[in-house]
C-alpha cells in the first residue's frame, strides 16, 4: 500500500469510527467505481467471493478511491436441511474489506433423529477481516492475480450440540490466502484459495475434536466465465476437513450462474452438492442469493 | 483499456501550443490554425513508433474480421469518443482537447493492436495521461463507454474482452492519481 493510499484508507476508517466524515474526506471520496460484477458475489461466509468459496475480491463497488458495502440474503434448499443465511460487508478503497454473516441451518427431520427435536436450527455468526496484499483481478499484467489473506471468526451459538457431537470447541477462527484474476483474452475468471482450518461443516458443527485439534489446509477452487457483461456461469470446489467421529463430512461443489440485474443488484444461482452433513448423505440442492452492493 | 484511449485521446489531444514565435508585447499571441487537410491543432514534434501504441498487435486476421475491418474499428472510436464526451463521469477529461485527434490516434492505435493494417503515430500511454491525473474511476468509466460502442458494433463478446486484454496491462501509465 502506497503512502497516499494509507493515509486515505486511515481517513476513511477514522471517518467511519466517529461518524462525523468532513465534507474534506466526503469530496475525496468516490464510490460505485468498479466493473460490473468484478466484486465477485457474498460467500455464505459473508466474505467476497462466488457463492461457496472466497475470493480476493473486495466487496462493495467502489475502487481504491471510495468505500463500498454490500449486503446478502441467501437460501438453499437441501433433501433434509434447508439453509438461510445473510450478512453485510464493508469495502475500504479496494483494500480492506470487513464482514459479517449470520447463518442458519434448519435440521428439519434430522433435528429429531438426533434427539435435539424437530426443525431445530443451528446457528453461527461469521466475522471476517480481509486484506488485498498485491495485484488487480482486471487490470495490470495478465498473470498476476489479486491477492488477499484474510481471517474470519466464527462462533456457533450451540454449545450443547456442538459438544455433544465431538466438536472440540464452539468458536474457532480460519486463515486464508486467496489468488484471483480475471483472464480477459479467454473471458475466464479463475481463484485459487487456501483455508486453514478445523471448522466441522463450516463451523456449524463446531470446530475440531478431541482427536482432530489442529488448523489444516483446504483447498477453495472457482473457475468463472463471462458469458456477457451481466452474466457469469461458473463452478467451484471447496474441500474440508473430516473432523468429527460420529459423521462423516465431504468435500462442497457448485455450479452456478449470476447476474447482474443493475449496476447494484446481482443474483446468484446454483446446484449445490455439500455432501453428507451429519449423517444425512447425498444433500444436493438449489442456492439462491441476491446482493445489493453500492 | 480505457487507458490506451484515454492514452491516445491526450496524447493526440494534449496540445501543445503550436506557435512558437515569441509573442511580441502588445502583440496578441495567435490562435493555433487547425490543419486545413486533417482539421487537426498542431503539436510539438515527438519521435513515432508503433511500439508507443503500449499492446504488441495480434497476429493473423480473426480481431479485426471480428471488428468488422477498419470500417467497424472506426464506428468503435466514434462510438466510444461519443459517448464518453457527454458521460458526465470523465467528459471534463476531455474540455479543451483535440477531438480531432484524438479519435485519429485512437484509431491508429486500435487498429493497429487489431493487426487491421495501421500504424500509430500518437504518443506513448505515459506520456500522453501524465498531465491527466486520471483515476482507476475514469479509466472503468471509459472503459465502459467502450464496451457498449463494441456492442453497439455487434462485436461477440469474447472479442471484446480479448481486446481489452491488450488494453488492461497500460493501466500502470494511465491511471497516474
Amino acid at each position: 500500500m502506497n503512502a497516499i493510499s494509507s493515509h486515505r484508507l486511515l481517513a476513511g476508517l477514522t471517518c467511519l469510527a466517529v461518524f462525523t466524515c468532513g465534507p474534506a474526506h466526503a469530496q475525496d471520496l468516490r464510490n460505485g467505481g468498479k466493473l460490473l460484477l468484478t466484486n465477485g458475489v457474498s460467500t455464505i461466509e459473508g466474505s467476497g467471493g462466488g457463492g461457496l468459496a472466497t475470493w480476493s475480491t473486495i466487496a462493495g463497488n467502489a475502487t481504491q478511491e471510495g468505500i463500498g458495502a454490500s449486503a446478502h440474503g441467501t437460501i438453499i434448499e437441501l433433501p433434509d436441511y434447508n439453509w438461510t443465511s445473510y450478512g453485510v460487508s464493508l469495502g475500504f478503497f479496494d483494500r480492506v474489506e470487513l464482514s459479517y454473516a449470520r447463518q442458519n441451518l434448519d435440521t428439519i427431520d434430522v433435528g429429531t433423529a438426533l434427539g435435539l427435536g424437530r426443525g431445530y436450527t443451528l446457528n453461527q455468526d461469521v466475522f471476517g477481516a480481509k486484506l488485498r496484499v498485491a495485484g488487480d483481478v482486471v487490470y495490470g499484467d495478465a498473470l498476476m492475480p489479486q491477492i488477499a489473506v484474510g481471517v474470519q471468526h466464527k462462533r456457533s451459538s450451540d454449545d450443547a450440540v456442538v459438544a455433544a457431537v465431538g466438536g472440540a470447541s464452539p468458536q474457532g477462527t480460519d486463515f486464508y490466502i486467496s489468488a484471483t484474476k480475471l483472464f480477459l483474452s479467454h473471458s475466464v475468471l479463475a481463484n485459487a484459495t487456501v483455508r486453514f482450518t478445523k471448522a466441522n461443516q463450516g463451523g456449524l458443527l463446531g470446530f475440531g475434536s478431541a482427536t482432530q485439534n489442529n488448523h489444516k489446509p483446504q483447498f477453495e477452487g472457482s473457475l468463472a466465465y463471462q458469458v456477457s457483461r451481466r452474466f457469469v456461469i461458473g463452478g467451484e470446489y471447496r474441500t474440508k476437513p473430516d473432523n468429527l467421529a460420529i459423521a462423516r463430512e465431504d468435500d462442497w461443489l457448485d455450479l452456478f450462474a449470476a447476474y447482474a440485474l443493475t449496476r447494484n443488484v446481482t443474483v446468484t444461482a446454483a446446484y449445490v452438492d455439500l455432501g453428507s452433513i451429519a449423517t444425512a448423505d447425498n444433500q444436493r440442492g438449489g442456492f439462491l442469493s441476491l446482493q445489493a452492493a453500492f | 483499456m480505457i487507458s490506451l484511449v484515454f492514452a491516445l485521446a491526450l496524447s493526440t489531444l494534449q496540445e501543445t501550443p503550436i506557435a512558437d514565435e515569441p509573442a511580441v508585447a502588445g502583440e496578441a499571441v495567435p490562435e493555433p490554425q487547425r490543419d486545413p487537410v486533417t482539421g487537426e491543432l498542431p503539436v510539438d514534434p515527438y519521435e513515432m513508433s508503433n511500439a508507443h501504441a503500449g499492446a504488441a498487435p495480434f497476429t493473423g486476421t480473426g480481431m479485426r474480421d471480428a471488428f468488422h475491418g477498419e470500417e467497424g474499428i472506426r464506428r468503435v472510436v466514434d462510438g466510444m469518443v461519443d459517448r464518453a464526451i457527454v458521460d458526465p463521469r470523465i467528459s471534463e477529461v476531455f474540455v479543451s482537447h483535440d477531438l480531432v485527434r484524438l479519435r485519429r490516434a485512437l484509431f491508429e492505435q486500435f487498429c493497429h493492436i487489431l493487426n487491421a493494417g495501421c500504424d500509430y503515430t500518437g504518443r506513448d500511454m505515459e506520456a500522453s495521461h501524465r498531465d491527466l491525473g486520471l483515476q482507476v474511476d475514469d479509466l472503468n468509466v471509459l472503459v465502459e463507454n467502450l464496451q457498449a460502442a463494441m456492442a453497439s458494433e455487434k462485436i461477440g463478446f469474447a472479442a471484446q474482452n480479448r481486446f481489452l486484454s491488450k488494453l488492461a496491462p497500460m493501466k500502470r501509465d494511465v491511471v497516474t492519481h
